[in-house]
Parts: C-alpha cells; structure tokens; sequence
C-alpha cells in the first residue's frame, strides 16, 4: 500500500503533463494546418547554406 | 521548418500589412514551396505562409502593396487567387477549438477517475476507498466545472427563454450525480459516481466537437470557392493620377478605372471607353451586355473586353446588390426557426426522466426508504437515463454521412441542413448556371482542321471573353497545344487578330448574323469558320430530375431568363417551368409552395437565387454559383454533374434512417436499465457499463453510412 504514495502522484502528474503537452501544441498552431504538415515534409530544402 | 526567412531589415524598417487570399489550386508540397519561396521575390512582399488544409495563403507585405498586385504575383506562379475579406480571413474556427480544449480535459478526467473507481469496484474498503473517493472528486470537480461549461451555458439559456432542450437533463444530471458523490464521500459512503459524470461529459463533447469539427471544414471548403465582388478600385482624380481604393471607402461621385477582366466594386454610369459587361452576378444570364458611354452599370459585374472609366453612383450599402443581400438577410429567418431533431427529442425526453425520477424518489419514500436511500435511487435514475447515446446519435450519424457526401462532391453546411434535405418533398431549379452549366459550349468543334484549332487556341487564350475562354476550356481539353502567334491585338466588340507565319488570322464577331451565339474563324484568305456555342444542359440533369422525382420529389423551374430560352429546357427536362421572374418573384413563388405545405428543396445558383435559397426549406448551389448564392445555400455540390442533387436527398434520407435507428437503440437500452435503476440496482459499475456499452453500439451503426454516397 504504500506505493500508492508516490505511485498515485506520479500517474496524475504525468497525466496531467500530456494534458498541458497537448494544449501547448493546440495554442502554437500545431494543429491550423494537418494537410500541410504532412506535406511540408517533403520539401526540400534549396536554400540550406 | 521550411518556412522561408524574412527579410530583418525590412521588418524593422516599416510596419506589414498582411492580406489572405483564397488559392483553391493547391494540392502538394511543391506548391507549398512554390509559393513560399517564389513570392518573396516580388518587391514589396516580406513572406508568405501557406495554410494547405484550408487552402489559404497569408502574405506579408509592405502596405504600399495593393491586392490586384498581390494577386498577379500569384498569378505569376501559376495559380489562381481570390483575396478574402476580413469576416473570411480571420480563423472562425474557436467554437470547435474550445470544444477540443473542453474534450482534452474530461478526457483526462475520465481516463484517472476511471483508473481509481477500477480499484474501488475490484473491492477496495475501508480508508484507501475513502483516500480514492476523495482523490476522484479533485480531479472531477474541477474538471466538470470547465469541461461541463458548454453544455450549462446552453441549458441555462433554454430554460431562461422557457422550453428545454438536450442539455437541460445533462446539465441536471451531471451537477446532481457530481453533488451527490461529494456527499457520499464526505460522508464515508460506498458508492460515487464521479466516473460516471465524466466520462458522460466526455463522450458527449466528442460529439459536439464532431458536430462542430463539420461545420468547419464545409465553411472552408466553402469560402475556398468563393469569389468575392471586387475589394476596391482604381480611382483617378482631377489631375489624371490614380490610386487604390478599398470598396467600403468608395463614394458616388468617384471616377473608377475599371481594366478588362476587373469586377466592378460599385454602381455607376460609363464615363467613357465601351466594353461588354458580363451581368451573371446579377441575372444569372450568361451572355455579355455591351455597354457605352452613359450606360448604367452595377457593382459585381465583370468588365470583359475593354477598360472604361465609370463614374460611382451608389457605394457599399446602397447598391443592387446589397438591396439583394438584405433581401435574403429576411428570407433567411424562416430558417432559423427550424428545431433540430435532437432537440425535438429532448423536448418529449427530459420531462420524461425527470417525471420518472421524481416518481421514484416519492415512491421509495412511501416504501419507507427513508431520505438518503431514497435520494440515491432517485439520482441513479437520473444518471441512467442522461441522454449519453442520444446525445451521439445523431451527430456521429451526420458526420460520418457528411464525410461520405464530401467524398461524392457534396459540401453540407450542417448538420440540421441534412435534417432538412431529408424532409424536402418538392425541387425549384433555376434555369442558368443550375440546369445548365451557365457558360457557352462550343458545339461544333469537329469541323476544325488541326491546324485551325491550334490557331483558334492561341488566339483565344489572349482574350477574356466568355466564348474564347469556352473555346479555349474544350480546345485544352482536347489536348491542342496552341500555335506561335505575333502582333494579337483585340479590338473590343469585333475579335482578336493576329499574324501567324504569313497569313493573317482572326477570331471574332460573324458578319454574318447567326441564329445563337457564334463566332468566326478566319486563317489567311479562306472563307471564315462558323463555330456555334450554346449553353448545354448539365451532364446528368435528366437522370438527376427523374431520381428526384422517384425519391418524391417533383421538380419544377423558376428562371429569371426569357421564355424562349426557358421553353427548350423546360421541354427537354419534361419540367412545368415559369420564366421572366424577378428575385422577390422567385421568393413569393416559393412562399405559395410552402404555405400549400410543400418542403421545397432550391435548387440556384445566381445572386439573383440568393433570396429564394435562403428562402427555400432547404437549399443547393453548385460550385460554379455566385459568392451569395453559396452562402445562402445549406449545401454546396462540386463538378459540372447534377447527380450529387439526388445523391444527396438519397444520403440524407439515409441519415435520418439511422438517426432514428439510434434513437430506438438509446430508447431500448432506457428500457432495461431505468427499472433497474428504479429498483435500486444500479451500481456505478452498472452505469459506467451501460453508459459506455450503448454508446459504442450508437458509434458502430453510425459508421454503417461511411458508403451511403457510393453509386448503387
């Protein structure tokens, strides 16, 4: 039982940080333009001097 | 990442103006970087940043920049670009954004609260089943109170305006079942049903985001198409220079410098120079109207052959068509009225259950339950019965059945527009641009040596005109490539010439005069080519008609063109037709068919459409259809087909069939569990099972419409 203590914040805490990952990614934009992602990889890059 | 570097200097020089524009022809990665590293080349412009899902390209620039010379740099890379204005450029899509913030969090709640009620059910006692209790109410408390917002706000103002709607009993649901726990664990009890209220609110915000997440992606898709009226003009004043002015800042009085090619950005009278006008904005009657000094011309219409200066009359909100907008704005509000499906179920619903749990409550308390016990039924009632399936019954299916239809070239706005195709039960077309494809074909192709046609392209592509840009759509098409030309010069009203070798060439007005629309070829000395044109009936528009007609739906037209013109389509399609009708005209029409009782589903195009659209129970514009007419219409279909009409009547009907199917499997699974919640069975095991079980039940026959739109 006693590994509840530690084993019980330690599951909320990193819950809690996919939940703070994720609103971060929805606040820069991460998720305006999905097509666009998917295809930018693509591109090359010409002008990487 | 690829995003290419603005220029430092510059943007420390001088404050940007940043313009959208709308590029619907963009597809990949190469056009991406076409764009944003092709366009900062132009003087004037700091960078550019492409939105590929929604088709939009955002340009920062130097103010001194106007929009025509942004959008002729795009056009330089080979793409097609219309700006937008503000209302469109803005993102518009926070609704779904703050549903999705909402999801995440009751999401995250659910899946904790779910992992410490695991432990309670499997038989933990004593002190630890208190420690969880208490641990699940900090987490759903809190959780509830954001992720629940949407769904209070909504049923605060039902009630507040007096009738109920789906999130009254939601509402009272979760904040009864989230109270009750709070007691329950206070006081040491066995059973909270903090899981139970989450994952509730969890499954239903997914459906709204799904609902929300529609809605969104037809408006992009939507606006992608749009073609706005002009955003300004060129303004000259008394000493012969000209500037740039936006719509909103023109006034009557005012000289504009309209060039070929350019849409007019408000009424007014020639000053001089002649031209031919292309008025379909506003009559939806594809043939050019020449135009003179002292003519009167009107805002939306597209200048074709020559520049001319006009002299403004009316600007802004006193124009034509902005009589015909407010117009629509009116005719629009029948609309709103319309309760959805959903809505009309939780009106018979919620005072259902909250009878039932009432009753129970008065019940067990005569069996001598005592409060507490009694309470605890009664609000198990109320959780069991929270309308969890029903609130993703009809979303899932409207999504999943969008999807299909977007598929087939089918762009519904919403999903009460699918509601309402389903319900319709009489078709208005109009005439041009709508039965027909609204631009002269050429018929005639065929008499055309190889060499002819490849003259007739080169010489059609350096014109605007609406019979050399037909010539030149078929000719393309063919896979003509165009000859080598020198000195094209095009004389408004008569035609293009131009030297190809030795021989002289042309393509214009016949001497002859033709019974339709025509125009001649002549190469070198030979006698002139006939080429007739005429604007064709859409591919499919008998078979959608009678697959109409078949689905219940009898058609009929009202055109605003003449009756000659009327009489041949109507007689080819077998459709009672009216002709000669102005936009109030349309609408009245309409008004008769719907007080005889009559669903009527329109069927338009034009501006001069726009008030019926908005008027009709339910209504269709193809993608070819002026800016308004999109915007009044529920749903928008792609391609030059008329079929995806019917397709879409047929989706629709589909739709509503496993709506109602949903709402008979969300009823049957009330019917088992509200007599065991009333009988004091009902364990927050029990409704966590039964809340989850009929919602995946729901999910899975929605998914049943993924090839609704599919051909038979």
């Amino acid at each position: 039982m006693n590994g509840l203590v530690f084993l019980i914040p330690v599951a909320l805490l990193l819950g809690l940080g996919g939940l703070a990952a994720f609103f971060w990614s929805l606040r820069s934009g991460q998720f305006d333009d999905l097509d666009g992602a998917a295809a930018r990889i693509l591109i090359e890059d010409e002008d990487a001097d | 990442m690829n995003a290419p570097l603005p220029a430092q200097g510059l943007i420390a020089a001088t404050p940007l103006t940043e313009t959208s524009f709308s590029v619907p022809g963009m597809r990949c990665a190469a056009c991406i970087s076409k764009l944003e590293t092709g366009l900062p080349r132009t003087a004037g412009i700091v960078s550019a940043r492409v939105n590929l899902t929604a088709k939009r390209v955002a340009i920062a620039h130097l103010p001194a920049l106007t929009p025509p010379e942004l959008q002729a740099a795009i056009a330089g890379l080979g793409f097609e670009a219309q700006p937008l204005g503000q209302a469109l450029a803005s993102d518009t899509a926070d609704d779904s954004r703050e549903l999705l913030r909402a999801m995440a969090v009751a999401g995250f709640a659910a899946m904790n609260v779910m992992l410490l009620s695991v432990s309670v059910w499997s038989g933990a006692t004593g002190a630890t089943r208190e420690l969880f209790h208490w641990l699940s109410a900090m987490i759903a408390l809190p959780a509830v109170a954001y992720a629940g917002r949407p769904f209070f706000k909504s049923a605060w103002a039902a009630l507040r305006s007096g009738h109920t709607n789906m999130d009254v009993p939601i509402s009272i649901g979760v904040v009864l079942a989230c109270a009750l726990s709070l007691f329950e664990t206070i006081t040491g009890g066995a059973h909270a049903y903090f899981d139970s209220a989450v994952m509730l609110l969890f499954f239903l915000l997914t459906g709204r985001w799904l609902d929300s997440v529609m809605r969104d992606r037809a408006r992009d898709g939507v606006s992608a198409l749009l073609r706005n009226t002009a955003p300004g003009a060129l303004v000259g004043d008394a000493e012969g220079r000209t500037h740039w002015c936006a719509a909103a800042a023109l006034q009557p009085g005012m000289v504009m410098h309209v060039a070929a090619g350019e849409r007019l950005a408000a009424d007014g009278v020639v000053l001089d120079g002649a031209s031919q006008f292309d008025r379909s904005l506003l009559t939806g009657e594809s043939v050019p109207v020449p135009v003179a000094l002292g003519a009167l011309v009107h805002a939306g219409t597209l200048n074709l052959t020559a520049p001319v200066r006009v002299q403004v009359t009316a600007a802004g909100a006193d124009t034509a068509i902005a009589d015909i907008a407010r117009l629509m704005e009116q005719a629009g509000q029948s609309k709103s009225r319309y309760v959805r499906i959903a809505d009309r179920a939780a009106r018979a619903y919620a005072p259902a259950v909250h009878t039932l749990a009432l009753l129970s409550l008065v019940g067990w308390m005569i069996a001598g339950a005592g409060w507490h016990g009694a309470l605890l039924i009664a609000i198990s009632v109320l959780i069991i019965t929270c309308p969890c399936a029903l609130g993703l019954a009809v979303p899932v299916a409207q999504i999943v059945a969008a999807g299909a239809l977007m598929r087939a070239g089918v762009l519904v706005k919403d999903g009460s527009a699918l509601e309402r195709l389903a319900d319709a039960d009489a078709a208005v077309f109009d005439k041009t641009g709508t039965l027909t494809l609204g631009r002269p074909e050429p018929l005639n192709l065929d008499v055309l040596t190889p060499t002819q046609k490849s003259v007739a392209l080169a010489l059609a592509q350096s014109s605007r005109h609406p019979l050399s840009e037909a010539l030149r759509r078929s000719l393309t098409a063919g896979g003509v490539t165009p000859a080598t030309l020198t000195d094209i010069t095009e004389t408004p009203g008569t035609g293009v010439s131009a030297r190809c070798g030795d021989a002289s060439v042309t393509l214009g007005r016949p001497e002859a005069i033709a019974a339709g629309l025509a125009c001649a070829l002549t190469v070198g000395d030979a006698p002139p080519v006939m080429l007739d044109f005429a604007d064709a009936l859409r591919p499919g528009a008998a078979a959608a008609v009678a697959q109409l007609a078949a689905l219940g739906l009898p058609g009929s037209i009202l055109s605003g063109d003449n009756v000659t013109g009327v009489a041949i389509v109507a007689a080819e399609l077998a459709l009672p037709a009216q002709a000669a009708m102005l936009p109030q005209d349309k609408l009245d029409a309409i008004g008769v068919l719907a007080a005889n009782g009559a669903k009527v589903l329109m069927v338009g195009d034009g501006l001069n459409d726009g008030p019926a659209l908005a008027a009709g129970y339910v209504s269709m514009a193809p993608a070819s259809a002026s800016d308004a007419g999109q915007n009044a219409a529920d749903a928008v279909f792609l391609g030059d087909s008329l079929l995806p009409v019917a397709t879409a009547v047929r989706v629709a009907r589909a739709t509503q069939r496993i709506v109602r199917q949903n709402f008979a499997l969300a009823i049957g699974y009330n019917v088992i569990a509200v007599p065991l919640a009333i009988a004091g069975l009902v364990t927050p095991l029990i409704a966590a099972l039964a809340m989850s079980g009929s919602s995946v039940l729901v999910i899975g026959n929605a998914l049943r419409l993924r090839n609704a739109a599919l051909p038979k």
